[in-house]
């Protein structure tokens, strides 16, 4: 299918921990089509984070397949993992992971740091970024002089400005209170609404009620792939 | 990631962890600063020995004929000293017959000096420095008269009890008033003041113009030399060459006059610039050995300090490291940031260590009566050598900064 991007396809995932191996993936296989907007579960230890890490190109699986945006990236090696990163991928992550001491606008600059654009292109994407995300006037502002929400957002801004094929984010609202993480789904929902493909780890239903597909693993395989009722397009 | 982007965030990081950066900095800053320091201080003593100590103690393309030398260059047995002593003392004779057989043309000036008390109405001058000499004297030193005359041909052969005095002795006798023509004692008998030399300034702190300068055929002669006997012969040349070639005449005309065999040593001693700055370059030699060894430890002991405070860094931001990687950094461009902010940091303390090096090189200035001139190439040397160390300190840390697994990486605290 032309519109894939992600193929998936018996991917596995065995760790040695000291003698004993430890298989966090048996054979996972999905296939994700443009701007859909997936949740994955499971509880823990079904190898949620394993996948996720595979599909972010965070690591590299030990047998299996996996296409991105066409690409065969199960084959790739760190530099090429690393360009994927850039351009491929947005993350959006649980603990939000903004530097520090860099502010709002420094850190959604990072990605184009790395993808060699100059710094007049990179502070225009980088504000067009926070605008979007309804942070335009907080872009002097240091990650711990903003509120859990603004740093999420501030998170999705840098996952966004380099134009990934897709958004990954892993329990993008569990460091959030409920009234924030709705207001967070719903920037959700407008960047799936604009043609964002979306995956989305979490282990709190309620969330995973937003998304139009949910995957639910266990030990290490997919148990169960359906539709949303009400929200598939 | 381009170079100067790298620069950048490491110049920010830098600045956003200043203390940290102060502290692992100083080894680097005190091995420049060392350097500078001392560099600039030996370059302005060796440009100060040569231009003023050598050429005013002794002059510009200058020798004398001495009985033995004037400056200690070293460690002298009693031995030795006791030989020069018993060497018989240059004689008018000697000097006249060197004289008249120097086939280049020179300027030569007998001379004989000693410390004696010059009085003048109850006031007493002590230790002026009695010079003896020839008009010519005046040439051969570059005095410049800056009132009266210096004494002439006619003075020289009648003994005429006349001074030139130095400008110290002006002041002390006559506070104010004119000296010329004025008549001060010396050794119980009156001479008359007919110039004063223009103001010498000191020389390590010493004043230069604490003498007073008569005929060397004057009665005072007797205070400071034994009859027909004279401390020097000075022959000053137009240049080196010159010089060289009366010095080896000399030589050969006292060896021929005293009957010395192939195989005697010389028992007389021509002495020149060159030995005056003897056991100043003899100090500068040392210097100059002994500042490469403490500068490559001190700047070792930076360049380990630094290495220790980027493992620390890469430890604290094992965090950053992971979300730069999950961003798409590759491992050169940690390795680069790394690297690259251990020699910007080890570069601002050299650039430190410069600056507090040429305060170190000034303050020896001010508080001192010894100059220091700062050495370009000191500058040059100096950023270079933060700029390798940074970078040498850097390897390791970046490299283990670069080898970070990111999923690890993410998860640290």
């Amino acid at each position: 299918m032309a519109d894939l991007v992600i193929s998936v396809r018996n991917l596995t995932r065995e760790y040695l921990m000291g003698s004993e191996v430890v298989y966090a993936l048996r054979g996972a296989s999905l296939d994700i089509r443009r701007n859909e907007y997936l949740a994955v579960m499971g509880p823990s230890g079904s190898g949620k984070s394993t996948l996720m890490n595979l599909i972010g190109c965070l690591d590299t699986p030990t047998s299996g397949e996996y296409w991105l945006s066409g690409q065969e990236v199960s084959r790739m090696g760190d530099d090429a993992l690393a360009r994927v990163r850039n351009r491929e991928i947005g993350f959006v992550f649980q603990t939000f992971n903004l530097l520090p001491r860099a502010t709002a606008l420094h850190n959604v600059e990072l990605p184009l740091v790395y993808s060699g654009v100059n710094s007049k292109e990179r502070h225009q994407r980088a504000m067009d970024a926070l605008d979007r995300v309804g942070l335009g006037d907080r872009v002097g502002h240091r990650p711990n002089e903003l509120s859990g929400g603004q740093r999420q957002r501030v998170a999705i801004a840098r996952a966004l400005v380099n134009r990934p094929a897709l958004l990954l984010a892993d329990e993008p609202t569990g460091n959030l209170d409920s009234s924030t993480s709705d207001e967070l789904m719903q920037v959700f929902h407008q960047l799936h609404d604009e043609g964002q493909t979306i995956i989305m780890v979490t282990h709190e239903p309620s969330i995973a009620a937003h998304a139009h597909r949910v995957v639910v693993l266990k030990d290490g395989r997919v148990e169960s792939d359906r539709l949303n009722q009400g929200k598939a397009a | 990631m381009p170079m100067f982007e790298a620069i950048r965030m490491a110049l920010r990081s830098i600045w956003t962890q200043k203390l940290k950066s102060v502290f692992s900095l100083i080894g680097v800053l005190i091995g420049v600063m060392f350097l500078i320091a001392v560099v600039s201080v030996v370059q302005g003593m060796n440009a100060y020995m040569e231009d003023q100590v050598a050429n005013r103690l002794i002059g510009v393309n200058t020798f004398q004929l001495r009985q033995r030398p004037s400056f200690s260059t070293g460690n002298i047995t009693r031995e030795e000293w006791l030989s020069w002593r018993r060497r018989p003392r240059v004689t008018y004779a000697d000097a006249e017959y060197v004289e008249e057989r120097l086939e280049h043309p020179v300027l030569t000036a007998k001379y004989c000096m000693d410390r004696v008390d010059i009085g003048y109405h109850g006031k007493v001058a002590k230790d002026i420095d009695l010079i003896g000499t020839e008009a010519e004297y005046f040439r051969i030193r570059n005095y410049d008269v800056a009132s009266g005359r210096v004494f002439t041909a006619q003075e020289l052969r009648a003994a005429a009890p006349v001074l030139v005095i130095g400008d110290l002795l002006a002041e002390r006798l006559f506070e104010g008033q004119d000296p010329l023509g004025k008549t001060v004692t010396v050794g119980g008998l009156p001479y008359r003041i007919i110039g004063i030399v223009q103001k010498q300034g000191t020389m390590f702190g010493i004043s230069l113009d604490k003498f007073a300068i008569m005929p060397f055929t004057a009665h005072g002669r007797r205070l400071i030399c034994p009859i027909n006997v004279l401390d020097e012969l000075i022959v000053k040349s137009a240049d080196v060459s010159t010089m060289m070639a009366s010095l080896q005449q000399t030589e050969a005309l006292m060896r021929g006059r005293r009957g010395l065999k192939p195989q005697e040593a010389n028992n007389f001693h021509l002495q020149t610039a060159e030995e005056a700055l003897a056991g100043w370059n003899k100090i500068s030699g040392f210097l100059m050995t002994f500042l490469p060894v403490i500068v490559v430890i001190s700047l070792v002991v930076g360049g380990m300090v630094i290495m220790n405070i980027m493992l620390m860094s890469v430890a604290e931001r094992t965090r950053e490291i992971g979300i730069r990687k999950a961003l798409g950094a590759r491992r050169r461009d940690i390795l680069m940031q790394f690297i690259v902010e251990s020699a910007t940091l080890s570069t601002v303390g050299a650039m430190a260590g410069i600056l507090l090096g040429f305060g170190l090189a000034f303050a020896f200035e001010a508080l001192t009566p010894m100059p220091a001139a700062v050495a370009p190439w000191s500058i040059g040397v100096g950023v270079t050598l933060g700029i390798v160390v940074g970078m040498a300190a850097g390897v390791y840390p970046a490299h283990r900064a670069s080898k970070l697994d990111p999923i690890e990486a993410l998860r640290a605290d």
